[in-house]
């Protein structure tokens, strides 16, 4: 008996229109479906997982007081900011990225625009001295964090990160990486235009 | 000749399994640094069981009880000191998510943005199946209906049928 290839009936006649129409929107949901998986999945692969979405947007920023690095005898306090708005800049002598982002603080901190202040992240204050010797210091003070407590309570996870710091004291924005003059141009100067004028 | 063959198959195949058996033994053997261990035995547990569901966001593909990270032995730090000031396991988490988002979970929590997450699957199968059931009901109904309408198909010619489809017996066996 020769096999029937499709379950179609050689029922008298041929399909009806609707019966086509039926069969066709059979074989084209599964692709749309599929599409939009695919779709979605495609877009996937341009987030990157260690772009973790801060949690402390429009939070506050969390409390520190610690050594600074220059100074044993003199603190660093996050309290001491507030009224400005002003940089956080988490650096390290051992990050390589820093060093790529470094010129770029160093001419941003000569506009003047507003204080950049760093947070020397699970570091000796001997290497982290030498570093701003060698490079240049962008910054007002930096923050001693040796054992990474401070970075902790901000989320650091990879050094460079920057945070945008309002006069309230609440982190209004946040970058993971380099810092880029394109950054700083397109996002953080309106940014801080909007910020100092609120 | 079929000799030499069959002693070369034997060669590659010894060679393959000594290969394997030797990195998996040298995988094994890498020196690590011993853990930091804390002193109390039931907060390191606790700790150690709280872990395992975290992630470490600096070793993405670990969790925080097996990274050995820099960050994640300090995270496993600050856990043994929340721990030890008595948190709960909530708290602790709620601690680590407060500072490290959501994502520092293993477990998302099922809230708007996560709920497709979750449903999606069990949706796409649920939906997959009634598919597959609507799909399968129409084509019994055709085939229904175009039985019945077939001159040559009577009553009697479908009830033998339908006895020679569900005969068990040595009688309908395909051989």
């Amino acid at each position: 008996m020769p096999a029937s290839p499709a379950p179609s009936v050689s029922a008298p006649g041929t399909p009806s229109p609707s019966a086509s129409r039926k069969r066709s929107l059979a074989f084209i949901l599964p692709l749309i479906i599929f599409a939009v998986i695919a779709g979605l999945l495609f877009n996937g692969l341009w987030h990157d997982p260690r772009e973790i979405l801060s949690p402390l947007i429009d939070k506050p920023a969390p409390d520190f007081r610690v050594e600074s690095i220059e100074d044993p005898a003199r603190m660093v306090d996050r309290k001491d900011m507030l009224g400005k708005v002003w940089i956080l800049n988490a650096w390290a002598s051992w990050c390589v990225a820093c060093r790529e982002e470094h010129p770029v603080l160093v001419d941003f901190a000569r506009t003047r625009t507003i204080p950049v202040v760093g947070l020397n992240y699970r570091d000796t204050r001997a290497d982290g001295m030498r570093w701003l010797a060698q490079f240049g210091n962008p910054y007002a003070t930096s923050a001693y964090d040796e054992a990474g407590r401070v970075g902790m309570d901000y989320g650091v996870n990879a050094v460079p990160e920057t945070f945008l710091i309002d006069k309230q004291g609440i982190v209004r924005y946040k970058h993971i990486g380099p810092v880029t003059p394109d950054l700083i141009q397109d996002t953080l100067l309106p940014l801080i235009q909007r910020l100092n004028a609120g | 000749m079929n000799d030499s063959r069959h002693w070369r198959r034997a060669a590659f195949v010894a060679a393959a399994l000594l290969l394997s058996l030797g990195s998996a033994l040298a995988a094994s053997a890498i020196a690590r640094e011993a853990p930091e261990v804390g002193e109390n035995p039931a907060i390191e547990h606790h700790m150690m069981e709280l872990a395992k569901e975290l992630r470490c966001v600096q070793c993405q593909n670990q969790t925080l009880a097996d990274s050995e990270a820099p960050l994640a032995v300090d995270m496993r730090q600050k856990m043994r000191e929340l721990l030890a000031q008595g948190k709960s396991d909530e708290e602790v988490r709620q601690w680590l998510v407060d500072r490290y988002g959501d994502f520092v979970l293993y477990r998302p929590p099922v809230q708007g943005n996560t709920v497709l997450l979750w449903f999606g699957p069990g949706l796409l199968l649920i939906g997959g199946l009634a598919a597959l059931y609507i799909t399968l009901q129409r084509r019994m109904a055709r085939l229904d209906a175009a039985a019945a309408a077939d001159p040559q198909w009577s009553a009697a010619d479908a009830k033998r049928a339908q006895e020679l489809l569900s005969d068990d017996s040595e009688q309908g066996s395909l051989s």
